[in-house]
């Protein structure tokens, strides 16, 4: 009965309460779409390492390595020997190892020279390996795997070909035009950085490597001719210590400018790698190993667990989250107090209405209870076009978090605290308006049926 | 007076922090089904008394009884019951919620009395019939209050005072916006419907050319001292 009677009074001010709705509305959006979001990027995050126990590349920061080498956020300004890395991987604690080389990109999207390790032990989301939406792993020098949405932007299919080049912005100075690879296979969509990436043998990443540092494109036929042998980078890195352990690859690729013909030899490993992911065989040995690799002797380096690294970021992140919160809080609070003053104002003309509800036998709790009523109309309407707000906000910025972080967010049902806090908005909406109710209570006592107009 | 409808005995109200009482020692009653033109000049405690009576206020002495209730011995949601119960109002002017329809502004008139709803078979049909009764169009049942002229705007507030038959209708200077011809034909349409409901009507006007009708005739400043006093 009020319930109608509400409706009806709030239709007849429609204007200034779609305003205050709207006002609530967005205030609502932004606390829903800041929490999503946070616990989206955050679980995107733990999916993209799931099954990596230790990350190893040069000394840097922890959280600064893994967002060079999973995230593809910078690119580490050192590198790792060849020689560690198999020292490593021949540990007998060690399961497998992926070599990550960085540096590349075509046309924006990053091109990671790695081994065919990534398809056998990579891990993500809930620990799921890698699978192939179309094609196979690379086997020829000049083939290349191409992350699902890579392939979606680009229209990318098994045996198209495409150009690489050197340096991993939009804009790289140097195209290696006459290097085309050929797409051996499309990888099925993870919802991590995977599915922004291509993915090369490292003696193909070295490749192209070489033809830039020696300032002019390198003849295309020794790729040609070595298209259907079998790299070695497709091997256990351990069968190379002992194939290649005594190589004598002088120096840093990037040096590398003694003027040998290294086209003729790019089966070989590169003498560096960016980084590299560890499986352990046994978790627990991931304390010990890190500590072991970064206290070595010889060459610096950098062990880290993933899952600490990340809980480094996210105290790092903590402050920034704790500001928007806080920020949505007095959204929020201003939010409902627009709906205040907006019944605050309605007041002084509800005078009328309230004296002819008196008259009519309404009890004073019953149109003082008409203005809660309103109110929590207000909120709950306010609150119910702000989550789907939310859900337009999250469904547009989705595809911006995919193209840089690589992270798949949709709007996710809400967790039963999310549900607290919506209720406790909703609760103190209500409390609000118990303040011009209980005006208006004292009001139509004291008016009781002389109304001067 | 056991089949008095209302009686008022030794009544006296004054505003807190006033000495003059605005009634003092007023008399007054009303059998039931009466009609009674109760004069008074603006500012003579017409609207208060209506209160009072209405049980929108308390006196400050004396007694008033309705449909055999004391309400100075009532608290305030009895006397809210009671006038729901037994009491349509008609204000002077803006007696309608402006953004219910004329249909819902006489549906009102039940809503808060159990009582009263129990009177009328079918709300729908007892406020188009008295709809119809007091010469709305029904081309204008359905149209915002607001967007009625103030004939009709009476008219639906007349309608929303009868239906359910209340005992007593409190009219207050109704008729103090309408043009001469309307005013008639308002006070006619009243009476035909009031004496269907076996309602009695008190009728408070400064507009003495209509007392003529009425069962009796009452000057307010001669029911009490503080009137006379004011003369």
């Amino acid at each position: 009965m009020l319930m109608q009677l509400a409706r009806g009074s709030l239709v007849n001010r429609r204007w200034p309460v779609a305003l205050t709705i709207t006002t609530i509305a967005i205030a609502i959006a932004l606390v829903v779409l800041v929490e999503q979001l946070r616990g989206q990027v955050r679980e995107g995050f733990y999916r993209s390492v799931s099954g990596t126990d230790l990350i190893v590349g040069a000394p840097t920061a922890p959280v600064q390595l893994l967002l060079n080498t999973v995230f593809g956020l910078g690119d580490p300004n050192r590198n790792v020997s060849r020689e560690a890395w198999q020292q490593i991987a021949a540990d007998p604690r060690v399961a497998w190892t992926i070599p990550i080389s960085l540096g590349d990109a075509w046309r924006g999207q990053r091109v990671i020279g790695t081994s065919s390790a990534l398809f056998e032990h990579y891990r993500h989301g809930n620990r799921q390996p890698l699978a192939f939406a179309a094609g196979r792993a690379f086997e020829a020098l000049d083939e290349v795997v191409v992350g699902a949405a890579v392939a979606r932007r680009h229209g990318l299919t098994t045996g198209d070909e495409l150009v690489l080049a050197h340096g991993s912005g939009n804009v790289s100075l140097h195209h290696h035009d006459d290097q085309p690879f050929v797409v051996s296979g499309v990888l099925a969509a993870t919802g991590t950085p995977v599915d922004q990436s291509l993915y090369i043998s490292l003696t193909a990443h070295r490749a192209i490597h070489r033809g830039w540092e020696q300032g002019v494109p390198p003849r295309r036929a020794p790729a040609a001719d070595n298209r259907q042998r079998s790299l070695d980078a497709d091997h256990d890195p351990h069968d190379h210590a002992a194939a290649h352990g005594n190589d004598a690859h002088a120096g840093h690729e990037h040096e590398d400018e003694d003027g040998h013909d290294h086209a003729a030899d790019e089966d070989a490993l590169p003498d560096q790698i960016s980084a590299f992911y560890v499986g352990l065989n046994t978790r627990a040995a991931a304390f010990a190993l890190q500590y072991e690799i970064n206290r070595r002797d010889g060459e610096p380096l950098l062990a880290m667990l993933p899952g600490i690294a990340l809980q480094e970021l996210w105290r790092i992140t903590a402050a920034a989250e704790g500001i928007l919160r806080m920020v949505s809080a007095l959204v929020v609070l201003a939010g409902l107090l627009g709906m205040l003053a907006a019944l605050l104002s309605t007041l002084e003309e509800r005078r009328r209405e309230m004296a002819i509800l008196r008259a009519c036998g309404a009890r004073p709790w019953q149109v003082s209870g008409l203005l809660v009523i309103e109110a929590a109309l207000i909120v709950v309407l306010g609150m119910a076009l702000g989550v789907a707000l939310a859900a337009i906000g999250l469904w547009l910025a989705a595809p911006l978090l995919l193209d840089r972080l690589g992270i798949a967010v949709a709007f996710q049902p809400f967790e039963p605290w999310q549900w607290q806090v919506l209720a406790t908005i909703a609760g103190t909406g209500i409390l609000v308006a118990l303040l011009p109710a209980a005006m208006a209570y004292r009001r139509t006592l004291s008016d009781g049926m002389q109304v001067r107009l | 007076m056991t089949d008095a409808l209302l009686s008022i005995e030794h009544l006296e109200f004054r505003w807190p922090r006033e000495r003059e009482p605005v009634l003092d020692e007023l008399n007054l009653s009303l059998s039931q089904a009466e009609t009674v033109f109760l004069a008074g000049a603006s500012g003579s405690g017409k609207s208060t008394l209506l209160a009072l009576i209405g049980g929108l206020m308390v006196p400050t002495a004396g007694s008033i009884r309705l449909a055999d209730q004391a309400l100075e011995t009532l608290g305030g949601a009895a006397r809210d019951r009671l006038r729901a119960d037994h009491v349509g109002i008609i204000f002077q002017q803006l007696n309608l919620l402006p953004w219910l329809d004329a249909f819902g502004n006489v549906r009102l008139g039940v809503r808060f009395s159990k009582r009263r709803r129990a009177r009328v078979d079918d709300v729908d049909a007892a406020a188009r019939q008295l709809l119809e009764a007091m010469e709305l169009p029904a081309s204008h049942w359905h149209r915002p209050a607001n967007q009625l002229s103030i004939g009709q705007q009476q008219r639906v507030a007349a309608a929303r005072a009868l239906i359910g038959a209340p005992d007593l209708i409190l009219a207050d200077e109704p008729t103090s916006a309408l043009d001469a011809d309307r005013r008639d034909r308002f006070v006619e349409l009243l009476f035909a419907q009031a004496r269907a409901a076996g309602s009695a009507v008190l009728f408070v006007s400064h507009d003495r050319a209509l007392a003529g009708r009425f069962d009796r005739q009452l000057e307010l400043t001669a029911l009490h001292r503080a009137g006379a006093a004011a003369c």
